[in-house]
């Protein structure tokens, strides 16, 4: 009975491997043919129909973007952002965590709800604007870093992190005299390396994605993140695609083809390849903190 | 949320007020290390709450700075959700709003579900990690990225247009993104493809805390896979199902900025533009800002009474809620 499938298992079987196929198909090949379209020449890209192979192999659409000064400042700047602002936030997240893991703090209830309100409302977008310009912190490199430090979500996790570490250390070290402070940075700080690891690649990952900020509040070009350069390029190929072909030939022949496809796509590429680098930590963390996020309830 | 906003209740103990000071002081290290993050969102959570009073009035922008322009402006009461109400955009901005959530709900909904089921399954570990790995890389990347390649691949000599044409399907390239009507449908199908794999996740780990012992017992009385499937695995997911529905259901009016934003344009504008755009568009680029507050403060009104609405029934049902 064991060693004979019957014909419908047989089936089953078939159906699952296609289905899941399928979705692998549909979730690897979009990038799959952003490279090879970033692999191959540019001006040839302008024929299309290229989706398993470049046609006319060559690196120089990477060559283009590196020598060009506006992506050289954008990588530099969100590279900047990524590490101060992940920086900046872990700290400030597990400073918080720490705090409101103590249930005994005065007004903990009144505390908690204070943050964790924000998670679900807002001034919105337009007031959002106006405080923060109001702030000053418009063309500022620290619009990057500042309205976005605490999440709400991440310090949770923490939270939930710190009270499940064993209470015992804690007391003998107060018992010695050591205040909060000292406790936090020299015990707890150690303890908690890998729940912080864990958000600090959301972080990372928010920060390297994000092009709201950008794209709004920010209008020197020295300050533009590679993902609101992205955005510029999108935008010039959305009108681009309106245009006649042969608006777009007296364009393209005036300066660098940005609405060249493997232009576009070696950008999209150079924005994609640190995540897909980081991924394998990703998904061992992300999947952690999903888990933890649905166990703490 | 629910467990948070009225966290254990009854472990406050009431404390005398003359001895607040002293508790404080004992205290006091905790609190500085509360400082940041309460500077942080009294200045960008709290505030920009303070600012919605830009809706109630005719922001001038002009009169000096912010603060001082806001309280000196003309108060016009409900007059810009009137007039939100009254024009003509504002059905056709719920339309889209609701029309891109619910057909991404569609589709986004069942998949990670399908997919859970499948990969579970499967026996061909390698098989899983490969499926697994690549399913959840859309996720991570941002939505200018996506947008992106889907400009690319839905473009007149993309990929999907040279599928479409393999099968006879189409003999001339469609314009997919020139063209108003197939705009929610690739919002829904991208929002689906960005979220499907990681959502999985959350099924996926319901199905492992399934005890092996129902499929032993399954199997012993002759059930096949699928049956083992409908009978066991499904059962046994349904709380999940039925919570992670109704806290879907709670976003319904928060049709994500980015998508509509980045794969809009002018053409599609009629089927693209929902809530967060219409403000965006009124406020940031037609200087609008009272009118614009006003339509984004709706929004987050109606959508914190749907979560709040939404967090209790899921309560209800569940005993507890999500988060």
């Amino acid at each position: 009975m064991k060693n004979h499938k019957t014909i419908t298992e047989h089936l089953f079987d078939t159906a699952l491997y296609l289905f899941l196929t399928c979705i692998f198909l549909v979730t690897f090949y979009p990038f799959w043919n952003i490279l090879i379209i970033s692999l191959n020449d540019a001006t040839d890209s302008l024929r299309g129909n290229l989706y398993f192979w470049p046609r006319e192999f060559t690196f120089a659409s990477y060559v283009t973007i590196f020598r060009n000064p506006e992506i050289w400042s954008a990588l530099q700047v969100t590279a900047l952002r990524t590490v101060i602002g992940t920086a900046v936030s872990i700290v400030c997240i597990s400073m918080l965590a720490y705090t409101l893991s103590k249930r005994y703090l005065l007004g903990w209830k009144y505390f908690s709800f204070f943050f964790v309100f924000t998670m679900y409302f807002g001034g919105g977008l337009i007031p959002t604007y106006m405080v923060i310009k109001a702030l000053g912190l418009i063309d500022s490199f620290w619009v990057f870093i500042f309205p976005g430090l605490i999440g709400v979500f991440l310090m949770i996790l923490v939270r939930t992190f710190i009270e499940q570490l064993p209470g015992e250390i804690e007391e003998s070290a107060k018992i010695d005299g050591a205040n909060d402070l000292q406790i936090f940075v020299r015990i707890v700080l150690p303890l908690c390396v890998p729940v912080l690891a864990t958000i600090g690649l959301f972080l990372a990952i928010g920060h390297w994605n994000a092009w709201y900020d950008s794209y709004i509040y920010t209008y020197k070009p020295e300050l533009k993140t590679l993902q609101a350069v992205l955005v510029k390029i999108l935008n010039q190929f959305q009108t681009g695609a309106m245009m006649t072909d042969a608006q777009q030939l007296a364009q393209n022949a005036k300066r660098i083809p940005v609405s060249s496809e493997s232009i576009r796509m070696a950008v999209t590429m150079v924005a994609t390849l640190p995540i897909i680098m980081v991924y394998p930590f990703v998904q061992k963390y992300f999947v952690k903190g999903i888990m933890m996020g649905a166990i703490k309830s | 949320m629910q467990t948070d906003l009225n966290l254990h209740k009854g472990t406050e103990l009431k404390i005398p007020r003359r001895k607040i000071w002293p508790i404080f002081k004992q205290q006091k290290y905790l609190f500085l290390l509360m400082l940041p993050a309460l500077i942080w969102a009294i200045l960008f959570a709290y505030t920009p709450m303070a600012g919605l009073y830009m809706s109630f009035v005719n922001y001038q922008p002009t009169l000096g700075k912010f603060w001082y322009s806001l309280f000196h402006s003309e108060f016009v009461g409900l007059q810009w959700f009137q007039y939100f109400f009254n024009n003509g955009d504002f059905l056709i901005i719920m339309r889209n709003t609701l029309a891109s959530t619910m057909i991404t709900l569609l589709f986004s909904f069942p998949m990670p579900i399908l997919i859970a089921l499948a990969i579970n399954e499967i026996k061909n570990v390698q098989f899983k990690k490969i499926v697994q790995t690549s399913s959840y890389l859309p996720y991570f990347i941002s939505w200018v990225i996506a947008a992106n390649i889907i400009v690319t691949l839905l473009s007149s000599d993309g990929a999907v247009n040279a599928l479409l044409k393999f099968f006879h399907i189409t003999n001339e390239s469609i314009l997919f993104l020139q063209n108003g009507k197939y705009f929610w449908w690739i919002v829904a199908l991208g929002n689906t493809w960005k979220d499907m794999g990681y959502s999985s996740i959350m099924y996926l780990a319901a199905i492992s805390s399934i005890n092996p012992e129902l499929y032993e017992a399954a199997k012993v009385d002759g059930a096949n896979r699928f049956k083992q499937i409908r009978f066991i695995t499904l059962p046994h997911l349904k709380p999940t199902i039925v919570i992670l529905l109704i806290l879907a259901m709670g976003g319904i009016l928060n049709a994500g900025f980015d998508q509509h934003f980045l794969l809009g344009n002018d053409l599609t504008k009629d089927y693209s533009d929902v809530l967060s755009t219409y403000s965006f568009r009124y406020g940031i680029q037609n200087g609008m800002f009272s009118y614009a507050a006003a339509v984004g403060m709706f929004s987050s009104v109606v959508a914190f009474i749907i979560v709040v609405i939404v967090n209790n029934i899921a309560k209800k049902i569940n005993g507890q809620s999500l988060f």
